[in-house]
């Protein structure tokens, strides 16, 4: 995975609650077989319109997305989180994330941050006035700072670990392996199996 | 202190445990499909991993199959690669696969049920978001990411935070006409979309006990629009009895083993819930979404509710949206909206008491002019037990079309979609923009609400379904 320390970069403020993922990602784009390649099909739908944000001329080259609650919401198809990193995102911040989402991010390195709703509004207000403005995402600090605001927010130790050393999880998992099997020879002989081994 | 039956199961599962680190928990089942699996299996070869755990591990072909001509080779070249993926992967790494055509095949979450591998106790995962489906058994199940379907692959377990729990208690007895989607859509309704957010919800009182297996599957399926990872109900003898006898349940000794285990599966009476919710299920009557998302749903006796009366200003706004997406005015009676299409099916509401409940409904009626009615079944097997009782001819009969399994129009990967600005009615679990089709109009419905609809070509209820309207209906065809 790739690590996350800090990133500063512009933003694109988007207005919208209940972003799921059939809007991140159009379920038809989830027949191809790659983790690349998926970002002409992030919010398809809406960029139809010349007029919306990630099509605006100042918002070209942009890599933090501010949105609204519930960002992730729907299907766990992580095919969302490698959309947004395909165009070229590297955090989202929004005031409550949909929990299958979050996980998929913070598996690929896509730092999601959750910060009050009062926050959000103030970066909204920030960089919709100026399109310039920059955001920092400090994960060393778990701080988000712009003009005029500092934010800090919460990621527990063990999350932030892996994603400043971009940590491989299932190196980790089968460092394990003696706790994994002693639990597998536990097991009750009624646990069901697919096929006789 | 007590323990609630999500925190049991947990614990049963815990095969590491650190301070300062999430719970390594063990998984019992990991049910695969062709979407969500190709980048999972390319990993395992990038790191020269095996699947450690052929025997728990089980894959179907479903969220990208036609429903139509399963004989012939499939036409999108792209949904033929992804499905060839799944079978190539497969056979190199060893894993049990029903694919298109085969009698097993079908919705990954009607699959596991009915094989009999969703048990009491275990652990599920999947995938896809619907997996909290599984619950439905007092497993504890929910869906995970294409990197960690590569992770249970390849270690059979998964780290987890532990999630906190929320007990939902619907009091009294559903009325007559009252189904098990139109409770939930009432839930999300009311705990909204990211209400679940964090937690496990155990669904339990009066009404849940009274459900069939095939009604608490429908319940929790959707545990997951009210942004809850898992859902459960507590397993008992309904649930004991949907087991006995399948292909995988236990035999014997293990039987008696595993149901004394099964038994203790009920939350403490002195366990504290990290929340509770309480509805009165005798006060519902059928439920309908308007919107856009599944928290934004009404009775259907209601109207398209007004934006300006949301006091949250970013709910306002997603109402605002929604209705411009949707095409609905505020204060339009629910009642008057028309469809184009209706669809039956879905791991939701496509299990054989789902076909059974829209048969019932349509028979003898003729679908409305100008309305489209797919019924798709949930799987091979709830296809096979649908024509023994002669439920396909009452769907041709009526004018409805009779498919192949397969998640079809829930999702529209398939050919099976709303073109835009075509209206659905569907049993399905999500109406978000575009879900069924670019620019489609979805509402999800009941099954004997999307039969009647069909009959009426508006949104409607067998309730509205009078003598007349069939003879007249049937008349005019």
């Amino acid at each position: 995975m790739e690590a996350f320390t800090t990133h500063t970069g512009r933003a694109v403020p988007l207005r919208r609650s209940n972003v799921d993922t059939d809007q991140i990602i159009p379920a038809h784009w989830l027949k191809k077989i790659t983790r690349d390649g998926f970002e002409d099909g992030l919010f398809e739908a809406w960029r139809k319109d010349p007029e919306f944000v990630t099509n605006r001329p100042e918002r070209q080259g942009a890599t933090v997305l501010v949105a609204g609650p519930d960002f992730g919401t729907g299907s766990s198809r992580e095919h969302a989180v490698w959309a947004l990193q395909n165009f070229g995102f590297k955090a989202v911040i929004s005031s409550r994330f949909a929990d299958i989402f979050r996980g998929n991010s913070l598996k690929n390195g896509l730092l999601t941050v959750v910060l009050p709703q009062e926050t959000v509004d103030r970066l909204w207000e920030l960089t919709e006035a100026d399109p310039t403005a920059e955001i920092t995402v400090d994960l060393v600090a778990r701080q988000v700072r712009a003009a005029g605001i500092e934010a800090e927010f919460e990621l527990d130790d063990n999350a932030r670990w892996r994603l400043l050393e971009g940590l491989d999880d299932i190196s980790l998992t089968l460092q394990n392996e003696a706790d994994i099997a002693r639990y597998e020879s536990a097991r009750p002989s009624f646990k069901p199996r697919t096929i006789a081994l | 202190m007590g323990r609630t039956l999500a925190e049991k199961v947990w614990d049963d599962h815990v095969v590491r445990r650190a301070e300062g680190e999430p719970d390594l928990l063990y998984i019992d089942l990991h049910l695969l499909h062709e979407v969500t699996s190709p980048q999972a299996f390319d990993g395992l070869r990038a790191n020269g991993r095996p699947v450690r755990r052929l025997d728990l591990t089980i894959a179907t072909e479903d969220h990208n199959t036609p429903t139509l001509d399963i004989d012939k080779p499939i036409a999108d070249p792209v949904s033929r690669a992804q499905l060839e993926t799944l079978r190539k992967n497969c056979a190199e790494f060893g894993v049990r696969l029903h694919p298109l055509g085969d009698v097993e095949q079908g919705v990954v979450h009607v699959v596991g049920p009915q094989l009999g591998l969703t048990q009491p106790g275990t652990t599920v995962v999947c995938g896809d978001s619907h997996t909290s489906t599984h619950g439905a058994f007092g497993a504890l199940a929910f869906g995970i990411g294409t990197s960690q379907v590569e992770h249970v692959l390849a270690t059979q377990t998964l780290p987890m935070a532990r999630p906190k729990t929320m007990a939902i208690t619907v009091t009294g007895e559903l009325a007559e006409g009252v189904t098990a989607k139109d409770l939930i859509l009432a839930i999300i309704a009311k705990i909204g979309t990211g209400g679940g957010q964090g937690y496990v919800l155990e669904y339990r009182g009066e009404a849940i006990e009274k459900l069939s297996m095939e009604a608490r599957m429908t319940i929790c399926n959707m545990s997951i629009e009210a942004g809850a990872r898992a859902g459960m109900i507590a397993p008992d003898r309904t649930t004991f009895d949907y087991l006995r006898g399948r292909d995988h349940a236990p035999v014997g000794e293990d039987w008696d083993a595993a149901v004394a285990y099964w038994e203790t599966l009920r939350t403490d009476d002195d366990a504290v819930f990290d929340a509770e919710v309480v509805i009165d299920g005798s006060a519902l009557t059928p439920f309908v979404t308007w919107g856009t998302n599944p928290g934004q749903g009404a009775p259907l006796s209601a109207s398209v509710p007004d934006p300006a009366s949301y006091e949250d200003p970013s709910e306002r706004l997603a109402a605002e949206k929604a209705l411009e997406y949707m095409g609905l005015t505020a204060g339009q009676p629910l009642r008057d909206i028309k469809v184009d299409t209706v669809f039956v099916g879905s791991c939701t509401n496509g299990r054989i008491e789902d076909l059974r409940a829209v048969a019932e409904v349509i028979k003898g009626r003729k679908v409305a002019d100008g309305v489209r009615m797919l019924v798709v079944p949930g799987s091979v097997r709830v296809a096979l037990q649908a024509v023994e009782e002669g439920l396909d001819k009452v769907f041709k009969e009526a004018g409805a079309e009779w498919r192949h399994a397969g998640c079809s129009m829930c999702l529209g990967m398939n050919p099976d979609q709303l073109a835009p600005g075509e209206r659905s009615a569907s049993t399905s679990n999500r109406n978000f923009e575009g879900r069924q089709g670019k620019g489609g109009r979805t509402h999800l419905v009941s099954p004997p609400v999307a039969a009647a609809t069909a009959v009426l070509g508006h949104l409607a209820s067998p309730a509205d379904l009078t003598d007349a309207t069939a003879t007249a209906t049937a008349g005019a065809r």
